[in-house]
């Protein structure tokens, strides 16, 4: 899609105040895990743990469950409820093996012919030094390729945090919902507000110009749909919401399972393949200079220092200062 | 006085000294240039730009750029302390591309490759829309041509100016990687100073082989940000190149003066099959209806279908010779309903 959508002032105070206050409530500590609403929702569930190589990473639980009497594979992220959970959980941070319990999950729900339903609620994957050992950029990276090839449906629904990588590592859908609170960036705001402004203290300018809000991604062509919260938020009636979120699962499984095999590969690769904003201006491939022929062949003769022997690259794209500035997340 | 020559090649910067951060030595530009950008005394692996990187590795005047015109958006009217378009043509003026990386086809030791290139000088070699979208399309000219695909990647990670549309470009440059596996073509990744982030969190990691560049920076998170998160001093040479082989999360670490005889190495090891033979004509059918037996019927030419009475995929004529001819037709449609 080299469409773009129409850009609006990001720091306007109001788009500020709205994008903020998107990222509070998904982040607040009563807010419905995935746990909480499983029970709501489905009739039945099993987690399954561990990835079979290191360890089994309470940050992401997963396992079968039935809808409606249908058999679905579920996997999400998962917070704790109060301190001593969110220690065991890491605050909903996984470590690679969370990820490889995930591939283990769904290439179980590929092999069965079972519809997959992902919950992402993630501040991001854990960066600690045990997580860089273990391969996390691996984990993530791998992830992300199984989700693409999949040959079952995937609905994915955002329902607190997607932080970045370690959200769309089990985010890679055919239909991607999101609760009415829910957010989702490229990186924390705080982290960017510390990259980009270089100050702890804009995190929230950092949110709207991310425009990281729910009916943002919908903008964006990121979410599909969102899904409303009761009253001032999903905290404030867990089950409405399930029954809410429920809803909306039956229909879009019902969508998508009228879809063969290969149209929904097809219609995933195209998905995806559309993402971004970019313009596709006429100007030819850059040629690799052609050595001036006079100063070429005196040079030559003359067997003067600098006179390039054939065209490089290097005098098209030449180094200079790097830019340590402006790296990406 | 000394005589000018009157087409100095390059004013400036190349007639500077610049100092190694690893053995501080002050090193001559034009000496670094003339020497892979190695430094002299301790074999310092610099920086290199998209440029000098095409002209190390592939065959002089085999490189054929692709995909030049496209140009970056600013799709979500971002602005820090200056708009992103502003930041975009600074980086346009400063480094002579478009964006961050450069693409197209070239030989290595007369081997045709699609070859991608970061450039870290553009915003860090950051990955936005634009970036995603050569990536994408290397790889699907890679799986169109048959030919080996080979990034070079150079990168602080997802571009933050775009957003969530920078994080999608993980999902778009590794989906066509899926492709290539079933059609049987290999990718090779190469990680020089510095891969991390978003980069590294997608294609970089899943190269059917990884190689990298001695001493170059590579991981998930920024080191400071690891070290804040556990409150604690990081081991010796933490998300080095070294560090990542010690790990067995790379195959292997060569230095930038073997890189290009590394790279035709591994070409010629791992040859792209004759497009009939490519795995995917063999495991095409193993998704069926009832599982891998149909392929199994298949490449005994249905004999085991009509012994054990189970009929293969409707869709697809079992084959009836020993996999050649006939059997042609059904591979490769059968290649094509599996995208």
């Amino acid at each position: 899609m080299t469409e773009t959508p129409v850009a609006t002032p990001a720091r306007d105070a109001e788009a500020i105040e709205a994008a903020w206050h998107s990222v509070q409530v998904a982040r607040h500590p009563q807010r419905p895990r995935m746990l909480d609403l499983v029970p709501l929702i489905f009739e039945d569930f099993m987690e399954l743990h561990g990835d079979r190589a290191f360890g089994d990473d309470p940050a992401i639980v997963g396992g079968p469950a039935l809808l409606d009497g249908r058999a679905v594979m579920l996997v999400g992220h998962q917070k704790g409820t109060d301190t001593d959970s969110n220690i065991r959980r890491n605050f909903g941070s996984p470590h690679p093996e969370g990820f490889r319990k995930a591939q283990r999950l769904m290439q179980l729900a590929d092999k069965l012919g079972m519809p997959i339903i992902t919950f992402l609620d993630t501040a991001g994957a854990f960066p600690g030094p045990a997580a860089e050992e273990r391969g996390q950029a691996e984990a993530i990276a791998s992830s992300v390729k199984l989700m693409t090839g999949l040959q079952v449906p995937i609905v994915v629904i955002v329902l607190g945090e997607g932080g970045s990588g370690g959200a769309l590592a089990i985010g890679v859908g055919d239909v991607v919902l999101a609760l009415e609170n829910a957010v989702y960036s490229v990186i924390s705001p705080e982290g960017a507000s510390s990259i980009l402004w270089r100050s702890r203290d804009e995190a929230r300018t950092a949110a709207a110009a991310m425009r990281m809000t729910a009916a943002d991604q919908v903008d964006l062509g990121i979410v599909d749909e969102v899904i409303a919260e009761p009253g001032e938020g999903a905290h404030t009636d867990p089950a409405a919401t399930a029954r809410t979120i429920a809803g909306a699962l039956r229909t879009t499984l019902r969508a998508l399972a009228a879809r063969d095999t290969t149209d929904l590969l097809a219609t995933r690769y195209a998905r995806l393949r559309g993402m971004g904003a970019f313009l596709e201006t006429g100007a030819s491939g850059a040629r690799a200079p052609e050595a001036p022929s006079l100063r070429h062949r005196i040079g030559r003769i003359l067997r003067l220092q600098g006179v390039p022997r054939r065209p490089r690259w290097s005098d098209v794209w030449p180094s200079g200062d790097d830019d340590e500035t402006e790296g990406g997340a | 006085m000394p005589i000018k020559f009157p087409f100095s090649r390059r004013a400036g910067p190349s007639d500077a000294w610049t100092k190694c951060p690893r053995c501080e030595a002050q090193v001559f530009n034009r000496q670094l240039e003339r020497n892979l950008r190695l430094c002299p005394s301790c074999g310092h692996h610099f920086r290199m730009s998209a440029g000098e990187r095409i002209d190390m590795l592939v065959d002089p005047g085999s490189f054929e750029e692709r995909d030049h015109g496209l140009e970056a958006l600013d799709p979500l009217g971002f602005v820090d302390d200056r708009p992103y378009p502003d930041r975009l043509e600074a980086a346009r003026i400063k480094t002579g591309l478009r964006d961050a990386l450069v693409w197209g086809i070239g030989r290595i030791e007369h081997q045709r490759v699609a070859l991608a290139i970061f450039d870290f000088r553009f915003m860090g070699g950051s990955m936005g829309s634009v970036v995603g979208e050569k990536l994408a399309r290397c790889f699907e000219a890679a799986l169109i041509e048959r030919i080996p695909a080979i990034v070079v990647s150079a990168s602080g990670g997802a571009r933050m100016q775009e957003g969530t549309l920078s994080l999608m470009q993980l999902a778009k440059t590794t989906a066509p990687l899926v492709r290539l596996d079933h059609a049987g073509v290999p990718f090779i990744a190469v990680l020089t100073d510095p891969t991390t982030g978003g980069v590294l969190a997608s294609f970089a990691s899943v190269g059917d082989v990884v190689l990298a560049e001695p001493g170059a920076l590579i991981g998930f998170a920024g080191a400071r940000v690891a070290s804040d998160t556990v409150g604690e001093e990081l081991p010796e040479g933490f998300q080095t190149a070294e560090f990542l082989l010690a790990h067995g999360l790379v195959d292997a670490v060569v230095p930038r003066g073997e890189l290009r005889a590394t790279l035709g190495r591994l070409l010629r090891l791992l040859p792209v099959p004759a497009a009939d033979d490519s795995p995917s004509a063999a495991g095409e059918h193993a998704r069926g209806p009832i599982g891998t037996l149909s392929t199994l019927a298949e490449r005994l030419g249905g004999a085991v279908s009509e012994s054990i009475g189970i009929d293969v995929d409707p869709g697809v004529p079992p084959a009836r010779d020993n996999g050649d001819g006939a059997s042609r037709g059904s591979v490769t449609s059968g290649r094509e309903r599996r995208p």
